[in-house]
């Protein structure tokens, strides 16, 4: 079982709730994904309107309701946002995204820092979006981190674990669940990192702008699972060459 | 900063245009990062057989990085008093027009109008008249909306860095400011007098509102002055000099052609739908990342069947008089709109395409 700062998690599959092109596509897609933990950007929502089209969509006692800073340019920015959400009743989870450039919205590593420690300080659950820099997400665990969120790809790309080296060094060091987020654009790609052993993927893009992102998300729920399934069932080694798949010593009492 | 941007020998870019072959607008459509060279190519008469591959393309790369949504803006005309005299505007100054400065009150009353009708982006309009609508009466306006709205833009006279910073702190979020056109000697021809006429201090507003700290600036050109596809390559070199220097800054393009207005002014080089269709597609595939704006200028038509193809942000219900929302029109229109629709209309015409029409994606929170 997934656990985050104490809660566990039926579901390793997170997701986005951006991009969908109605929100019964996103409350059907939500549903067929099985994800519990849902993020939302903050500034896509008014959490004073009770008729806010997202939150009336998003059952908060269904799905884990994980509020993000999306937008933010700095640390400043961000936690001011992560305040105000709490203050309207957002919770005290927030994951924390501080993306300078509006073009890549890559992760700015040191805002995000300097924002995870003060977020910490206050009583926050901090979920910081990181680039893959595994020591990166070494300080962030120190600094209180509940988790670390390394990016697979740029967001919205779609293009796989193309950090995979460095997710490995992530996990293989981490002492708090390791989400990975952003740029995965195929089933593949999550079962592709639960196999790694990530503890989690998030994924939004994929989902909500797929053909028919209501599947989609049943595959990616599929994937998340089987490649769990495989991690813990323990993976062969991958050898550079062929081997008979029942062993031929010469040794009688190996046989 | 050290150097303005400069743009290139206006006439270099309609040749460079002009010269692109069928097997250049191929290399274009393949490529997946577009240089100037093809980007001109992609704006050249050779590329208009290609507009379905253009489409097909525009539609996928912004389907990717936006998703299945449309953004919903509109704008608020707060004065038409102008000092300029462009020959193409409603508002210019030799215009007997009914003129108007709404008053702070009116102001509220035209945003509470907009808010009610589910407006949550909007941008602040007005002529360009320094004297009777300064940076003080602006920096009132955006003290007194902030927080009500999602985001405050402006489109008005070019301000100085220092005042685009103050403005910044007073809760504007982005400034939109147009060329009209980025031919230097049929600017001249254009703008006859006022401050609009310095060509050069306009160019470089785009990069002040930037270094001020704005959060997304807006860029373009009036579509019926100079020639179309030169103007596509001006906006791209614009672009891109602004994305190396001011990465930090969300970037936009506007499409505005030019409409029926006071004074009969009629398009020296008319834009057709297709014309604009493709310059849309080709900034598209050059930059996958600007914000693209397609207002009220266009018919419903139009818009409905753009839906989802490059642009990503929709104005509705505009009313291009001041006070014209609340009152209905008791001063003299900037031009007259095509498209009429209310900005419930234009979300359920959105909706009906399958694209969600979304009211507010930013918050006044982001800004202290």
């Amino acid at each position: 079982m997934l656990i985050i700062a104490g809660r566990p998690f039926a579901s390793r599959l997170f997701t986005g709730t951006g991009k969908f092109s109605s929100s019964d596509v996103m409350r059907k897609a939500l549903d067929a994904s099985g994800c519990e933990m849902v993020t939302v950007a903050l500034r896509r929502i008014d959490l004073n309107d009770p008729e806010d089209d997202i939150m009336q969509v998003l059952d908060r006692n269904k799905f884990f309701f994980l509020p993000n800073t999306a937008g933010a340019r700095n640390a400043g920015e961000a936690v001011r946002l992560a305040r105000l959400a709490r203050a309207s009743g957002g919770g005290h989870w927030i994951k924390l995204e501080v993306t300078p450039d509006p073009r890549t919205l890559l992760p700015d590593p040191v805002d995000t820092l300097v924002a995870t420690e003060e977020l910490v300080k206050d009583g926050f659950v901090v979920l910081p979006y990181i680039n893959a820099d595994p020591i990166l997400a070494l300080r962030l665990q120190d600094a209180g981190a509940a988790a670390v969120m390394p990016l697979a790809a740029p967001i919205g790309t779609n293009r796989g674990l193309i950090t995979r080296y460095q997710i490995e060094i992530i996990i293989a060091q981490a002492r708090v669940p390791v989400v990975v987020d952003a740029g995965l654009g195929a089933p593949s790609h999550a079962a592709e990192a639960m196999e790694m052993g990530a503890d989690a993927v998030l994924v939004n893009t994929a989902i909500a702008v797929a053909g028919n992102p209501v599947r989609m998300a049943d595959a990616f729920r599929q994937a998340v699972i089987a490649g769990r399934e495989a991690y813990e069932a323990g993976l062969g080694a991958i050898s550079e060459e062929a081997s008979a798949s029942s062993p031929q010593t010469g040794l009688d009492f190996i046989r | 900063m050290s150097q303005s941007f400069v743009l290139p020998d206006y006439q270099e870019l309609a040749r460079l245009i002009a010269t692109r072959t069928d097997s250049d607008v191929l290399r274009a459509l393949r490529s997946p990062v577009l240089s100037l060279g093809d980007l001109a190519a992609l704006l050249s008469p050779e590329a208009e057989r290609y507009l379905t591959e253009m489409a097909a393309k525009s539609q996928a790369i912004t389907t990717q990085r936006f998703g299945r949504v449309i953004q919903i803006y509109a704008p608020l005309y707060v004065s038409n008093y102008c000092t300029n005299r462009c020959l193409y505007c409603g508002f210019s100054a030799e215009h007997p027009i009914r003129r108007r400065r709404l008053t702070l009150e009116e102001v509220e009353k035209e945003a509470d109008t907009l808010r009610l009708r589910g407006v949550n982006h909007l941008l602040l309009v007005s002529g360009e008249a320094p004297k009777m609508m300064g940076v003080d009466y602006i920096e009132e306006v955006a003290k007194r909306l902030k927080g009500r709205f999602a985001s405050l833009s402006i489109e008005i006279q070019p301000l100085t860095e220092a005042e685009y910073a103050r403005l910044f702190a007073a809760g504007i979020t982005s400034v939109a400011v147009y060329q009209e056109t980025y031919d230097p000697e049929l600017y001249q021809r254009l703008h006859l007098a006022g401050k609009k006429s310095d060509y050069t201090y306009r160019l470089a507003t785009p990069e002040r509102a930037a270094a001020a700290g704005m959060r997304e600036v807006g860029i373009g050109a009036l579509l019926g002055l100079g020639d179309w596809r030169a103007e596509g390559l001006a906006l791209g070199l614009h672009l891109s000099w602004l994305r190396k220097r001011f990465w930090r800054t969300g970037l936009t393009v506007s499409f505005p052609r030019i409409r029926p207005a006071e004074g009969g002014f009629r398009a020296l080089a008319p834009v057709s739908e297709r014309n604009l269709t493709q310059l849309i597609f080709a900034l598209r595939l050059f930059d996958h990342d600007v914000g693209l704006l397609l207002s009220t200028r266009e018919e419903a038509r139009y818009r409905n069947g753009m839906v989802g193809l490059g642009p990503t942000r929709y104005s509705a219900g505009s009313c291009t008089s001041p006070g014209g929302y609340a009152e209905g029109e008791n001063a003299d229109e900037q031009f007259a709109v095509d498209d009429d629709r209310s900005v419930a209309e234009v979300c359920a015409a959105i909706h009906g395409q399958g694209y969600e029409p979304v009211r507010k994606d930013w918050d006044a929170c982001f800004q202290a």
